[in-house]
């Protein structure tokens, strides 16, 4: 047999010790992609166009370049500008960065679903441009991308393994140890992907009920004339 | 400059995995996104096993299972094939959620309207339902080729020649020019991703052409 | 204008249903239907929504299957087939033999919109009855002509009024020249002011063709015009029939009183309003 199941339950325990760091990578990233992804989304809508051209230019092309050579050049190049970065923070702003890209996406549909009339219902009420924005549009503009936010926080996870390529021993990197020292790489990359599937799979679904249930929410709502 | 032609030279072979995995992506799309509606709920079964794990783990963690795990089972693999398997099941698997969605956004009385025109299957599909669906999958298919692009920097990792590995050994032989051929490479991905953009741009305005 | 012509009353139904039940779990669309349709018969079907009137026309129309009972086209099963001196359930290749005598309108007019007019009324001539391109464009564009579009041809069908829509979505059905043609509520998604160029139409493929005609719609002046009888459905069941003048001067079952009265007092006896507070 190819398969050793001794050998394969002896790493489990190593694999699993990974499994904290990658997490934390994730979560650390999205945090970052969803705090930079808000203002991102709003220079890019704005009307100054000194503001929205280069954000917008800045953020297509960090969106269209590989993370894998962004993360290079954040790890490898910016200490020669006297910015020294351990692999897991430039990791986690390599990761959160090239995210926030995606997120401002998702933010800018997200107020642009909001209806004209609210604006024009703030304008006749003659709210301030700051209360109409915080107690206005943004509360209705979250909640329906929270599923994508959801997807996004996903497709991160699943993305943390290109961290290995700056040394970050995560998942993939811990694996790749385990399988150079025994010369058995089914059992550790196997079991990393099984791993993996056991984390996304449940939020993936969870995410499927979240949307469920706001797209029942969304219709309740219309159907009561909002 | 110095560094621009050795990099494009690895480009080549990013290049090469591109078209080739999204020829298989494509082709993967279409068979599991069909296979997701079949009638048959084996059919439906193994497709969805297929779908969801390549959606649920990573590129990456697949890449290397193809590479370094595959020639364990005795299925020897050089690394350009493992590159073109991974990246096309992968992306493969996103893309048969891109199909099977346009299909179902088609709306019901299509369908009806060409079984009361006495149309077959394969005829409604070809001709009816298709043609529909297409026109709604180009943007997803845009999104995902742009992914896919940037996908194929990770072959790198599995000791393909690439446009990074190029650039790894320029940075080596360099390295107080590194920046520069990092830019560079950054730069080279961004015109390359920019390029099929205005491709599939090309392709949405030719679908859409006659209807208002 | 009077288009009913003479029915054969002697001549074998070229629809007979026989026993159909409808049922979506435990809610019964259709109770037990016996009803024959006589060849170039025009009938039409009146009643409250949910009352299973569509569902009539869809499981001929083979876009739902029945739960019970048996639809014979022109003598021959529908739903089902013989196969070794046994009625067993039909497949893909007997339906497509028997639904080529049948022929549907929608109310939202399921036209094509990847294909422009002439393609979309070509399109099953060419592929499906496989006639030459040629003598495909011809009868098309004289259908179309019939329906008054023949300057439309070459549009697409998001440039078309709502009514011209339908019209084209009748030539296609038309030209495919069906024993019987089925028209779903085929005004009821269009506003009021363009109901009546499609109703037109249909009055005048009634007065000249030899098919017959299953009408499903709240346009009483309408049924009252053109159908030889009519079918007052209610709760899965026809619960009256007969010609349009008995049904709709001196109906006899409480529930069809009610249902008239009911229109008469919140729409008035205008077609047109009932229309465009889209009553269904």
């Amino acid at each position: 047999m190819w398969w050793d199941w001794n050998y394969a339950w002896s790493i489990v325990p190593e694999l699993l010790r990974a499994i904290p760091i990658t997490l934390a990578a994730t979560l650390e990233g999205f945090v970052l992609a969803c705090l930079l992804g808000l203002p991102m989304a709003l220079a890019k809508r704005s009307q100054l166009r000194w503001l929205s051209w280069p954000v917008t230019a800045i953020a297509e092309f960090i969106r269209c370049t590989p993370l894998i050579i962004q993360l290079f050049f954040y790890y490898y190049a910016l200490p020669s500008f006297g910015i020294v970065m351990s692999a897991m923070t430039t990791g986690v702003i390599g990761l959160g960065l090239h995210y926030s890209t995606y997120l401002a996406e998702v933010y800018r549909s997200g107020i642009d679903s909001v209806p004209r009339g609210q604006w024009e219902a703030s304008r006749a009420l003659n709210f301030s441009r700051g209360h109409t924005w915080l107690r206005i549009v943004l509360p209705q503009s979250v909640p329906p991308t929270i599923p994508v936010m959801g997807n996004y926080l996903i497709v991160m996870f699943k993305e943390t393994p290109t961290l290995s390529a700056i040394t970050l021993v995560e998942l993939l990197t811990t694996a790749k140890n385990i399988g150079s020292q025994s010369f058995r790489y089914l059992e550790a990359f196997t079991l990393v992907g099984i791993l993996f599937l056991i984390m996304s799979y449940p939020s993936a679904w969870l995410v499927r009920k979240l949307e469920v249930h706001l797209g029942r929410r969304e219709r309740r709502a219309a159907s009561h004339g909002r | 400059m110095q560094f621009v032609t050795p990099l494009l030279e690895g480009l080549k072979v990013n290049l090469e995995i591109l078209v080739v995995s999204t020829l298989l992506a494509f082709l993967m799309a279409f068979l599991a996104g069909f296979g997701r509606l079949a009638k048959y709920r084996v059919v439906r079964g193994i497709t969805l096993v297929y779908v969801e794990v390549f959606r649920g783990t990573s590129l990456l963690v697949q890449l290397f299972w193809m590479y370094f795990a595959l020639p364990a089972m005795h299925v020897n693999v050089s690394a350009m094939a493992a590159a073109i398997i991974a990246l096309g099941l992968n992306y493969g698997a996103y893309g048969s959620e891109v199909v099977r969605s346009c299909l179902l956004a088609v709306p019901k009385g299509q369908t009806e309207a060409s079984i009361a025109l006495n149309m077959t299957y394969p005829l409604r599909m070809r001709r009816i339902i298709l043609p529909q669906a297409w026109r709604m999958m180009l943007p997803g298919f845009g999104n995902l080729q742009i992914e896919l692009l940037k996908g194929t920097s990770l072959v790198y990792l599995i000791t393909l020649a690439d446009i990074t590995y190029k650039g790894m050994i320029l940075r080596s032989a360099n390295i107080s020019q590194q920046s520069l051929i990092f830019a560079w490479m950054l730069v080279i991905y961004f015109v390359v991703a920019y390029a099929l953009v205005l491709l599939i741009r090309y392709f949405e305005r030719r679908a859409a052409v006659g209807r208002g | 204008m009077d288009v009913k012509r003479k029915v054969e009353e002697s001549a074998p139904p070229i629809v007979r249903y026989k026993g159909i039940s409808k049922a979506y779990g435990d809610h019964q669309v259709l109770d037990h239907i016996d009803l024959d349709i006589r060849p170039g018969e025009k009938i039409a079907l009146i009643g409250p929504s949910g009352s299973g009137k569509t569902t009539l026309a869809r499981l001929l129309m083979t876009l739902e299957k029945p739960t019970s009972g048996t639809i014979e086209v022109n003598g021959e099963q529908l739903w089902h087939m013989e196969r070794k001196g046994k009625l067993v359930e039909a497949d893909e290749k007997h339906l497509h033999r028997v639904r080529g005598q049948i022929g549907m309108v929608f109310q939202h007019f399921n036209l094509f919109p990847h294909m422009n007019i002439i393609r979309n009324v070509m399109e099953a001539l060419v592929h499906v009855q496989k006639l030459p391109k040629a003598e495909a464009e011809a009868r098309s564009l004289e259908m179309l002509e019939r329906v008054g579009l023949k300057d439309r041809t070459h549009h697409y069908p998001s440039q078309l009024s709502g009514g011209q829509k339908q019209r084209v979505a009748i030539a296609r059905a038309l030209v495919m020249q069906p024993r019987i043609m089925l028209f779903d509520e085929v005004t009821s998604a269009l506003d009021p002011e363009l109901v009546g160029e499609v109703l037109d139409v249909i009055k005048n493929v009634a007065s000249e063709g030899e098919m017959a005609m299953m009408l499903i719609t709240h346009e009483m002046d309408f049924a009252r015009d053109i159908a030889d009888r009519v079918l007052f459905t209610d709760g899965g069941r026809i619960v009256e029939q007969g010609p349009p003048e008995q049904i709709l001067e001196h109906p006899r079952s409480e529930r069809l009183k009610l249902f008239l009265a009911r229109f008469r007092r919140h729409f008035g006896d205008s077609a047109d309003v009932m229309t465009a507070v889209g009553l269904e």
